[in-house]
């Protein structure tokens, strides 16, 4: 076993990885830039080692200095996390020559999987099932409309080397396929420095079910059960469950069946994950593997039992998987809700700032894994994924309902955060019939809000007034009454401003 | 004392007094039995009728909203006696308009330079955080009489960044 590893991110997941460290008995050593001195995992951690400025150019996404800080703690191993350089080859290939072990799959594995065009050929290859359409990118907008023709609208055109939805456009019939295929090409080139896209049969109303999977180093591979992911905005999970509502154990089975052949075409080792399209008859299709441990694992581990964290540090160690496929048990429900730094009056833009107050929950059933405290300032440089809140329960709903209770208790102040989204989710009918899609969410923040919320207004109005009231009071006593006061102070004098720049305007 | 408070929208009007320490509260005519602590800043306890809230504040920029369990409500408090409203003017086409940054981060892009003429709904500067970039269009048509946020330049929600006229 390892004696000290160096987790190469930040946020919520070092935090979780850096638990996982000190369960095993191993010291952990953090790496941060400029504006995360003061971040949770920096505290948590037994080590830690400044990397650079803010951009994640300079810092956790630069190889040279990752490799630096981790030969000078001594570290043994590297955890990637996800996001960053998780899914990197390079970044693998550079701990393998620094004699650092890469938790996470080989070079090769990622590489193959990194493409998903390559990625798409090899698995057709194996026989696998894959959304109808090209694996090789487009030539041409000849070939474009040949090959869209020949498979049939509407299609879908997506970047080879993509992720997270950039370069992908939905297009409907020929005469929108050119101007799709320009603004696609290009948003893939900005994104990821590689313009070619290929074209792949649109699934409507799709879900997104994804599988996971384990593979040691000894040759064996198992599956973990599904993870129900189509709750997305703008093409980013949301909120995700697992068992999905949709699947039962004939499916599951088939599913993972297809999901190690898959893992073992790659020769794939450790943490990772098989995502599929589904249709509504429940044909299902691979889509790409993403090979790190996924934001949503915790609902994996609440079903199975398992820690997904210290098997993967135990593979990366040579370990055994300690169970067969057989002894795999799914018991109970979970779901996960992605807290986000977003404005849910705003689009759900990124709301960075100071936290200046947090009131976290807890109780039965209720799992929060977190990389954010009161005090802390949420940088304005990274992801807006401060927190996931877990519920499991004996059964869906129960998972819902301690949720939903959970929810009740939780509360961020001095930024905003999408907490009140998931009230609206829990509760509608839809949900809770599992009749989810990747549209379902659009359509939710497209209806009128909910009627509950009427029922609390006049209560809200009465603490309204309340605190007007105790914040005069406190004024009038204390002179001051600083926070307050200071505050509304300043957001006057910041109203005095722009009055002025307008006077001088016009 | 007397509150106008506007929650989402509709109107209240709140009438609060504390003799002996205790609370004496109206609600749009109605007289209710209340009791409230203020748990910590921003956290109200608070009991109606019986009934037992927890409300918490959230304060972001010049926003208000207050939370009773997961339900989020927009709140504005005036004080009638005064004549004086946050919220003056409704917006028309006529006279400069003012870009604002409708959130935190870091002005990634400038399209327009000053005096340059603009399209109604034409992007003008760009404003990037957490990845996500936000385009901050004109609402009508002019010219761009000044960037007063240049490239770099860190920017909070609400800040001003350019003046079309």
């Amino acid at each position: 076993m390892f004696r000290k590893i160096l987790i190469a991110n930040r946020g919520e997941i070092a935090v979780r990885v850096i638990r996982a460290c000190r369960e095993l008995g191993i010291t952990s050593v953090a790496v941060y830039s400029d504006v995360d001195r003061a971040s949770l995992h920096v505290r948590k951690a037994d080590e830690a080692y400044h990397l650079g400025p803010a951009a994640a150019a300079e810092s956790y996404l630069n190889i040279e200095k990752i490799i630096k800080a981790a030969k000078a703690s001594t570290a043994e191993a590297i955890h990637p996390g996800y996001g960053f350089l998780s899914e990197n080859p390079a970044f693998a290939r550079a701990c393998a020559d620094a004699g650092l072990k890469f938790i996470g799959p080989t070079a090769s594995a990622m590489q193959m999987m990194g493409s998903k065009t390559h990625a798409r050929e090899q698995m057709a290859n194996a026989g696998l099932p894959i959304v109808p359409g090209t694996s090789r990118p487009l030539q041409s907008p000849e070939e474009a409309h040949e090959v869209a023709a020949h498979i049939g609208y509407p299609i879908m055109l997506k970047a080879a080397a993509g992720g997270g939805g950039k370069g992908m456009r939905l297009v409907h019939e020929p005469a929108q396929l050119n101007s799709a295929l320009d603004s696609a090409t290009s948003e893939a080139q900005r994104a990821f420095g590689d313009g070619s896209v290929y074209i792949e049969k649109a699934i409507l109303s799709p879900r997104h079910i994804e599988m996971q999977v384990l593979a040691d180093e000894h040759g064996d591979t198992v599956y973990l059960g599904e993870r129900e992911c189509s709750l997305q905005r703008r093409h980013q999970k949301v909120l995700e469950e697992a068992p999905s509502p949709f699947v039962d154990s004939e499916m599951r089975r088939r599913m993972g069946e297809v999901a190690v052949r898959v893992a073992q075409a790659a020769g794939y080792t450790n943490a990772g994950t098989v995502e599929f399209l589904v249709d509504q008859e429940k044909n299902f299709y691979f889509l790409e593997m993403n090979t790190r441990l996924q934001v949503e694992h915790p609902v994996t581990e609440l079903i199975t039992g398992l820690d997904l964290v210290h098997l993967q540090i135990r593979i990366a160690a040579g370990e055994k998987l300690p169970f067969t496929q057989d002894e795999v048990r799914i018991r109970g429900h979970a779901i996960e809700c992605r807290i986000y730094a977003e404005d849910p009056d705003n689009d759900y833009l990124p709301s960075p700032g100071k936290i200046t107050l947090l009131l976290a929950p807890s109780g039965p059933g209720i799992r929060r894994d977190s990389g954010m405290y009161e005090g802390w300032t949420v940088p304005i440089d990274y992801d807006p994924l401060l927190a996931k809140l877990i519920g499991y329960g004996t059964d869906r709903e129960q998972a819902i309902s301690r949720l939903v209770r959970a929810l009740n208790e939780y509360f961020v102040g001095g930024i905003k955060t999408n907490i009140s989204l998931f009230r609206r989710i829990l509760q509608d009918e839809d949900f809770h019939r599992g009749r989810v899609d990747t549209g379902f969410l659009d359509r939710l923040l497209g209806s009128m809000r909910s009627e509950v919320q009427a029922k609390d207004a006049r209560v809200a109005a009465i603490a309204a007034a309340v605190f007007a009231h105790l914040d005069a009071a406190s004024a009038s006593t204390n002179g001051g009454g600083r926070a307050s006061a200071d505050e509304t102070f300043s957001s006057w004098k910041r109203l005095a401003r722009l009055e002025a720049l307008r006077e001088s305007s016009q | 004392m007397l509150y106008d408070v506007i929650i989402d929208g509709e109107n209240h009007r709140l009438e609060l007094d504390r003799p002996d320490g205790g609370w004496r509260c109206r609600l749009d005519g109605f007289e209710l039995r209340i009791d409230a602590v203020l748990a910590r800043p921003d956290v109200l306890s608070i009991l109606i009728g019986g009934k037992a809230y927890e409300i918490k504040r959230e304060r972001v920029a010049n926003d208000m909203h207050l939370w009773v369990g997961s339900s989020r409500y927009a709140v504005e408090v005036r004080d009638p006696r005064s004549l004086r409203s946050r919220r003056t003017g409704a917006s028309t086409d006529q006279g400069p308009k003012r870009l604002l940054a409708s959130m935190p981060g870091k002005v990634v892009r400038v399209m327009l330079r000053e005096n340059a003429p603009v399209e109604a709904g034409q992007g003008v500067l760009v404003v990037e955080a957490m990845k996500m970039q936000n385009e901050i269009k004109s609402p009508k048509k002019g010219i761009v009489h000044k960037i007063v946020a240049d490239v770099g330049t860190a920017v909070n929600a609400g800040d001003l960044l350019a003046i079309v006229e």
